[in-house]
């Protein structure tokens, strides 16, 4: 269990989190979106004990992360940047690991023998980090946040620059380990991510939360259906029904195609990325969708 | 704390030996120059203190060398905190930064008494007398220890690799020079000669050339090191914990 408090953080005069609070229970996913200096890596940080916020409490499986040094014995971390060893081999990597928490020698092989045979890395174990592939490499890095079995897992843009197959399969990776009961909680850029993995999600925007649900009540608050003008000139409208969504596109001049609504529309929806618009030959969905979009994600 | 600070020591180690042969090149290669140099073309024939200059000269060396390799450790924390980010999974973990700083600082020691027995090996092969007794060693390994620690306090706060370069140009390399390295301190004019008794490293030269001649080493010359290296190991768990803040 993940339990954040009216967590504050500012930095010289920037004020990075405003107040921010959310729970994660055990064997939920829940990712955390938001654009760059959101505060999203603030979050992160303060909730794997890296930094100390000014106010507000830091909960992992019930013990204080601001207070109790061995509360973090319950948190497990893929950072966003691949920091591993270079040089040292991919079993030496995880045994530092496995020594920085105080695990046994017999402890440590039998994790490591067991993680990297979870991540598909048992023949690789003698190989020295470097030689691996960016894709590998975060296996390891989510092998090593595993050794010590810890109760919440925090995954800061893990497939960051890796390709779509590799995505996949670390997508796959991360759904095992939900299935095992650990709360983990993601951030990540790539929006169609969190609405394949995530249990709920939250948006985040300047250091505030506007919204958190699952990704289908997100999506619910704007509409089910979009059309969406394929020259980009206009914003795309949303619909709760397909044939009003239909009507608004045939009445369009120019190429307009209706697709399902995406957690990645209700997010720019959220993040103010483009105005919720209805045509003018749908009169009667007009105010519906104005009222929708205030009264939402916004 | 002792468990944590291990896993320190142990990753450091393990690089250490990955980098063996780098690191023992880098010991001895400025050493050897300055030994063929000084102690053997341009001081052959000259005495000081009553010494050959290279039996003068090789303790000043182990003294040098032990200070290099010890700070050394502050460029390896900046890498590993500025470039790969391997910091934050110390500071993630449960040790503690008191655990991190010790365990850095043994593998600083370690560094320079790897440094000194190159320069001891290198003194051998070049027929240099000298003693390298408890006393030597203790000298060598206190010298380290100040030196990591100061290490790790400078490296907690710089910003970036460019201010540990000038750190390291305006605090280590005159050091080098001036603390007793390569001439006695005493023969600087008075005020200088005041100014330079501050530098440990005078103090840690003054006690490792004293060691290798079999002579006593005054207890003073002990107490500023451990004094010195007590307060640096201490500052240095304080700027750490402060990173986190």
């Amino acid at each position: 269990m993940i339990a954040a408090t009216d967590l504050r953080k500012s930095y010289k005069d920037h004020l990075a989190l405003k107040g921010v609070s959310f729970s994660v229970a055990p064997g939920e996913l829940f990712a955390y979106l938001g654009p760059n200096g959101a505060g999203k890596t603030t979050t992160i940080r303060i909730m794997t004990g890296l930094t100390r916020p000014d106010s507000g409490s830091a909960l992992v499986a019930g013990r204080d992360l601001l207070r109790d040094p061995k509360a973090k014995q319950g948190v497990g971390m893929v950072a966003q940047t691949i920091n591993l060893d270079m040089e040292l081999s991919v079993a030496e990597n995880l045994d530092i690991h496995g020594r920085l928490f105080g695990l046994s020698r017999q402890k440590r092989l039998e994790k490591s023998v067991e993680w990297l045979a979870r991540v598909g890395l048992t023949e690789r174990a003698g190989s020295a980090v470097k030689t691996l592939s960016g894709g590998l490499r975060r296996r390891v890095m989510i092998a090593r946040a595993l050794m010590h079995e810890p109760a919440a897992l925090f995954l800061d843009e893990p497939t960051v620059g890796l390709d779509a197959d590799i995505r996949r399969q670390i997508w796959a990776l991360i759904k095992d380990l939900q299935s095992s009961g650990v709360a983990i909680f993601l951030t990540t850029h790539y929006i169609e991510e969190a609405e394949a993995l995530a249990d709920r999600v939250a948006f985040l925007k300047n250091g505030l939360i506007t919204a958190t649900d699952t990704p289908h009540n997100l999506i619910g608050v704007i509409g089910a259906w979009a059309a969406v003008d394929l020259s980009g000139k206009s914003p795309a409208a949303f619909f709760q029904e397909r044939a009003d969504a239909m009507a608004h596109a045939a009445c369009q001049a120019g190429g307009v195609t209706v697709r399902r609504t995406s957690l990645e529309d209700a997010y720019l929806q959220a993040m103010g990325g483009g105005a919720l618009e209805v045509s003018a030959c749908l009169p009667g969905k007009q105010d519906a969708g104005a009222e929708k979009n205030d009264g939402g994600a916004r | 704390m002792i468990q944590g600070a291990l896993a320190v020591y142990y990753r450091e180690m393990l690089l250490m030996r990955r980098r063996s042969f780098r690191l023992l090149a880098g010991m001895a290669v400025s050493p050897l120059l300055y030994f063929v140099t000084f102690g053997q073309a341009v001081g052959r024939s000259a005495q000081l203190d009553g010494l050959a200059y290279s039996s003068f000269l090789l303790p000043g060396l182990v003294a040098m060398s032990s200070m290099m390799q010890a700070y050394s450790m502050a460029s390896e924390i900046n890498i590993s905190r500025f470039y790969f980010r391997i910091f934050d999974e110390f500071m993630a973990s449960p040790i503690g930064p008191a655990a991190y700083v010790l365990g850095e600082v043994m593998a600083g020691v370690t560094r320079g008494l790897a440094a000194a027995a190159v320069i001891v090996l290198m003194g051998t092969l070049f027929g240099v007398h000298f003693q390298a007794g408890a006393l030597f060693w203790l000298g060598a390994g206190l010298n380290a220890f100040f030196f990591a620690a100061l290490a790790v306090a400078m490296a907690m706060i710089v910003r970036t690799h460019q201010d540990q370069a000038t750190l390291t140009n305006f605090i280590i390399t005159p050091m080098a020079f001036l603390g007793g390295t390569f001439f006695p301190v005493e023969k600087l004019p008075g005020w200088a000669a005041a100014v330079v008794g501050l530098l440990p490293l005078t103090h840690a030269s003054r006690a490792i050339r004293l060691a290798s001649q079999d002579r006593p080493v005054p207890v003073e010359e002990w107490g500023v090191l451990v004094a010195a290296g007590v307060l640096c190991l201490v500052l240095a768990m304080y700027l750490t914990r402060r990173v986190q803040d």
